[in-house]
Parts: structure tokens; sequence; C-alpha cells
């Protein structure tokens, strides 16, 4: 098999595409994480929502893109807080592994309603602007992954203003640091930790919308995406969120390289090949301190 | 509470809590033979088959419950992808029977040195580290367990599935399809060996290192206790409880293998199974293999809505009881003697 660079050019664009939907999934784990330490197995199910509930409303209602888009970023930020009340609030101070277990309690329940109510079949979502695809230094890109590659691009700069600028940010900030120091400055820490499971949510849903014309989407592509999207998480340092984005559309790119070059059949282990070898050589992450070596 | 009131010298102490100890390596003893002689006689108060196949999947998820506690409950470690272990059992037995024609027996020796040279190598370098690395490098041992299994499918079979897997021999027997019965003895002697094996682990001297681990690292490390080299055994252990227990469900009845049993809900309704009857309790695991096993059976004609009920069920089970029926027990018996002055003898002077 002769392996052109033009090839190895194209296996990395489509990379960057899949890679940009990991890097939006690790941004909603580091979010959860940072406020309240959990790892959120549920963060999946948010983009499986985002995808459905758009080409679900647009199904029923006719509703334009826009506005389904809207409709499933504001259901899912919702699913997000209610999970977050109903399901990770009472167990607060439980151990790491029952709120493991609650995440992934409410991440099989999620999926189980969603089979109950839009079936099993994929659904199709037409492509935002158009198929025609766009040659860039002789490798091709649809229009659609340019969305998902700008749509990263822009949530990743929003996050960054959020935290950097508005008072709500740097609190939510302060609470990662420190919740004690933070709610003696009179931040009320489960405020803090509903925002993030809103925004973590909201994300997710932004994910889903963009990704479904590529791949179509289901009830049950949740927990595989989630699963990614937690490797590339702990790939750039849990609970950093610049190291989250590079992290995903490193492994994006990884995954296309390795299913294009080594083996497509074993395409969903290679991000786990990935996570095991970061945990032996740097286990804080390839962005991480230093603070994990006992 | 007794010790504490007797004169602070070794003399007074040590034989007491001696004698505490061994009282309660008796009474453990005694609640063993009670229990797997009930689970003999059974067999006998049912007439069905179906329950029969029940109670035989109940003594595997004993097995690989049991060994995951030795890790959870123990070592103060999760394994997010102990399912992987019991596949590498099963498929590494099956696979070694059907298609090269091993005796069932050194096959199961080597899975079961398979199963340890993989958790060793994974345990090995992320259990020195302080956090729970191990969870996440197992959530990954897991996932690729899984894909190999449906993906090469020159040796697994893949999705279509293992078949021609021999029946287990005993001592020249085969144990056949047709013998439901014989297969559950079979299990449930696996099962009631390696709950006495548990229970002398964790009474000998290693288990007590790995108590004292579980409830401070650093105290333990500073006692002299090899901590990581600790962890590191009882992962491999367990692990290997979880491939013991793929090898005996490879030659139950069926004698077929899908990919479907090894996955990542698996190992989740392991990890279930074991925080729900209470981590670090001896019969707490084997409550938790009895309730998980007959949730997911009842649930299983409700296509479709045995999932949300499953959800819902983990959720709502954590939130009650985070830590597990026996402590949820407890807090309630400490709740009534609350109520009940008299209850409270042990506290008077």
């Amino acid at each position: 098999m002769d392996i052109t660079a033009v090839q190895v050019w194209q296996f990395i664009l489509s990379g960057l595409t899949t890679g940009s939907i990991y890097a939006l999934i690790a941004l909603g784990f580091s979010l959860v994480y940072n406020a309240t330490g959990v790892i959120n197995f549920a963060q999946g199910e948010f983009v499986m929502l985002g995808g459905m509930i758009t080409a679900a409303s647009m199904e029923a209602w006719e509703l334009p893109l826009w506005a389904a888009a809207l409709v499933a970023i504001v259901l899912t930020t919702l699913i997000g807080l209610i999970l977050d009340r109903a399901a990770i609030r009472p167990a607060r101070h439980a151990s790491v592994v029952v709120l493991i277990i609650i995440t992934v309690g409410a991440s099989i329940f999620i999926r189980g309603v969603a089979g109950i109510i839009w079936g099993p079949d994929e659904r199709p979502l037409t492509a935002f602007s158009g198929e025609a695809p766009i040659t860039i230094w002789g490798g091709t890109i649809t229009p659609q992954s340019l969305w998902v590659i700008g749509t990263t691009l822009v949530v990743a700069i929003a996050m960054w203003l959020i935290f950097e600028y508005t008072v709500a940010g740097k609190a939510m900030r302060a609470c990662a640091i420190n919740a004690h120091a933070a709610q003696l400055c009179g931040i009320e820490l489960s405020r803090m930790i509903s925002w993030s499971f809103g925004l973590a949510a909201g994300v997710g849903a932004i994910a889903g919308i963009v990704l479904a014309p590529i791949t179509m989407t289901q009830y049950n592509i949740g927990t595989m995406l989630g699963l990614k999207g937690f490797c590339a998480a702990i790939l750039g340092g849990l609970g950093n969120g610049l190291g989250g984005i590079a992290g995903g559309l490193l492994l994006g790119v990884l995954e296309a390289l390795g299913a294009g070059l080594i083996s497509s059949q074993y395409k969903d282990a290679i991000a786990f090949v990935v996570l095991i070898v970061v945990l032996l050589i740097k286990p804080s992450g390839l962005l991480g301190g230093e603070e994990a070596e006992g | 509470m007794a010790a504490r009131e007797r004169p602070h010298t070794d003399e007074a102490i040590v034989p007491n809590e001696a004698e505490r100890h061994a009282a309660r390596r008796r009474a453990e003893k005694l609640q063993i033979v009670a229990f797997f002689g009930i689970m003999a006689l059974v067999p006998f108060g049912i007439g069905n088959d179906y329950y029969l196949h029940i109670l035989i999947y109940i003594g595997l998820h004993l097995i690989l419950a049991t060994g995951l506690n030795l890790l959870m409950g123990y070592a103060g470690q999760v394994s997010l992808g102990h399912a992987a272990f019991y596949g590498i059992g099963a498929y590494a037995s099956g696979i070694l029977t059907a298609t090269y024609g091993w005796n069932p027996w050194l096959a199961m020796l080597a899975a079961l040195l398979l199963t340890c040279v993989v958790a060793w190598l994974v345990g090995k370098p992320t259990l020195r580290l302080r956090g729970h690395y191990l969870a996440m490098a197992t959530l990954g041992v897991g996932i690729i367990v899984a894909v190999v299994i449906r993906q090469w499918t020159d040796l697994t079979g893949g999705s279509a599935g293992l078949t021609g897997i021999p029946s287990m021999t005993f001592f020249g027997h085969e144990l056949t399809s047709d013998q439901d019965l014989q297969y559950y003895y079979f299990v449930w002697a696996w099962a009631a060996a390696l709950t006495v094996l548990f229970a002398n682990l964790v009474a000998s001297r290693p288990g007590r290192a790995l108590r004292a681990l579980h409830d401070s690292e650093l105290a333990a490390q500073v006692l002299g206790v090899d901590t990581a080299g600790f962890k590191v055994r009882a992962f491999v252990i367990s692990a290997a409880y979880a491939s013991i227990a793929g090898t005996l469900y490879a030659h139950s009845s069926m004698r077929f293998l899908s990919p479907t049993p090894f996955g990542f809900h698996t190992s989740i309704a392991l990890l279930v199974m074991v925080v729900l009857g209470g981590q670090g309790t001896l019969w707490g695991p084997v409550l938790g293999a009895f309730t998980i096993t007959l949730i997911e059976e009842t649930l299983r004609p409700y296509a479709d809505y045995d999932i949300i009920v499953y959800g819902l069920l983990l959720m709502v089970l954590m939130i009650v009881m985070p830590g597990g029926v026996s402590r949820a027990l407890g807090s309630l018996i400490d709740l009534v003697r609350g109520w009940v002055p008299a209850l409270r003898g042990g506290d008077e002077p």
C-alpha cells in the first residue's frame, strides 16, 4: 500500500474534524470536573441529545435549522441542570465510585428514554451549507467539517472570554482552585456547580448539532463519543480546558491516521491505546502539571 | 469497646485483639459453611432449568464481585474495565479449547496466566501514582479488549460469536450441556473455594496491610507497608478471579461466546454489585451479585424499557445508599439504638 503525502494530509483534515468534536466533549468533562471533581459519564449523552433534538424538532415542527438548534441547546442545558439537581447534588459527599455509578446510571437512563421517544433509527440532518467539497492544499474537506472546526474555535474563545473576563467565570475558576476559600469570599458554590453542568451540557449539545450532518445521529451514539472525549480530557490533563481542546484535536488526528494507515477495524481502540500510553508516560496529561507523580 | 477500658499495656491489648480476631474468623467460617450449604440445597427446591441458569450466573457474578471487592474494598482502587479480564478468561479458554483442542483445565490455566500478565502490565505503572489512574487505565483496557473481541473475527468469531467450545471435564467426567445441575455444583464449588480464599487472604498479614492501606496510605507506608506492591498484587488477584469466572462462563451450558457480556456495562454492573452490597465486607458483594443479577433478569422481558428502569435504579440506589446495603443497615441499627436506650449496651460503663 502506497501512502502519499496528500493522503496523510487528507487523514489529518478528517482527523481535525472528529478531533474538534472530542475537544468539545473534553471541554464539558473539564467544566464539570473542575467544579465538582466528578467525572460525568453522561457527557456523551448531551452530544446525542443535541443532534437528536435538532433533527426531531426540524421534523416534527418544521422549524428552521437555527431555531431547532436553539431548542436543542436550551433543552439539553436544562437536562444538564436537572441532572445536577436530581442526581449529583444529593450525592455530593459520596465517594468517587458512587458518583461514577450515578453518572453512568444517568447516561443509561437518558439513552433509554431517547430510544423510546425517537426509536432506534438513524436520523439524517442536512449539511448547514451544502455538500460541495473544498480543496485545501490537495486535500478535500466538506463545508460541514469547516462548521465543526469553526464552531469549536468559537466555543473555545467564548469559554476563554467567560473564564477570563466575566465575574461568573472568575467565580467558577475560584471554586475550582479552592472551593472552601471561594465560599468564604461569598461565592455560592452550588450555583457555580449548576452553571458548570449547564455550560457542559450546552457545549455538548453544540457538538452534537454540528456533528449530526456528518455521521447521522442516533439514540445510542453518546457512549462511545463520551468515552473518547474523556480520553481527550485525560490526554490534555483533566480539568485543563485548553489541554482538553489540544488533546481532542490530537486524538482525532491520531485516530484518523491510525485508521487510515494501520487498520480501520480497530479505529475505536486507538483513542484508548493513546490513553494508556499517556497514563504510562505522563499521567498528568500532556499539558498538566507534575502533581500526579506519587 | 471493652478493650479500651483495659490498662494500656501490650499484654492486655494484644491477646484481646487476637481473641476478637479469632472469634470473627470462626464466625466467618460458620457463615461460609452455612451459606454454601444452603446454596447446595437450593436446586432441590426449584424444579426449573431457567432458575438454575440464573443461579449459575449469580455464582459467576459472585466470583467476579468478590475479586473486585479485594481491589475496591481493601486496596481502595477502582477498576472500570473488569469485564475485560472476564472476557480474556472466557475467550482465551474458549479459543484454546474450541480451535486448538486444548484440555479445558490447561486452557483455564493459560487464560489465568494471560489475564495476570495483562493486569500486571497495567497495574504496575499506574498503581505507583496517587489518585484514580488505575480506573482510567482499566477503562481503556476494557474498551480495547471489547474492540479486539469484536474485530479480530478470525480468532474470536467477532459479533457472530465463538462456537464449538467443548464441555468442562471433571476427573474424566464430562459436564455436558444437558446436565445443568452438575454445572451448577461445579460453578458454586468454585465460588465457595474462592470465597474461602478471599476470607483467608483478607485475614492474612497482606490482607491486614491492605486494610491499613485503605484507611490511610500514608500511615501504612510509615509502618513499612509496600503500598504500591500490595495494590498491584490485589489488582492481579482480582483480575485472576475475573478470569476464572470467564472460563467457567465459556464452558457453561451455552458453549457459545459473543462480545456483548464483556463490555463497559458489565464492568459498571460489577462495580455496582460491590458498592451496593458494601465494599470491604465478605457478604456485601455476594448480596450485590444476587441483587443485580436478579434485577437484570427481571427487567429482561421488558425490552426497551429495561435500560430506563436499570439506569434509574442505579441512580436511586446510589443516592439513597452510597455506602451500600450493609452500611445502610448499620446506620439503621444505630438509629434504632439511639431511640431504644436498652439496646445501647456497649457504650455504658
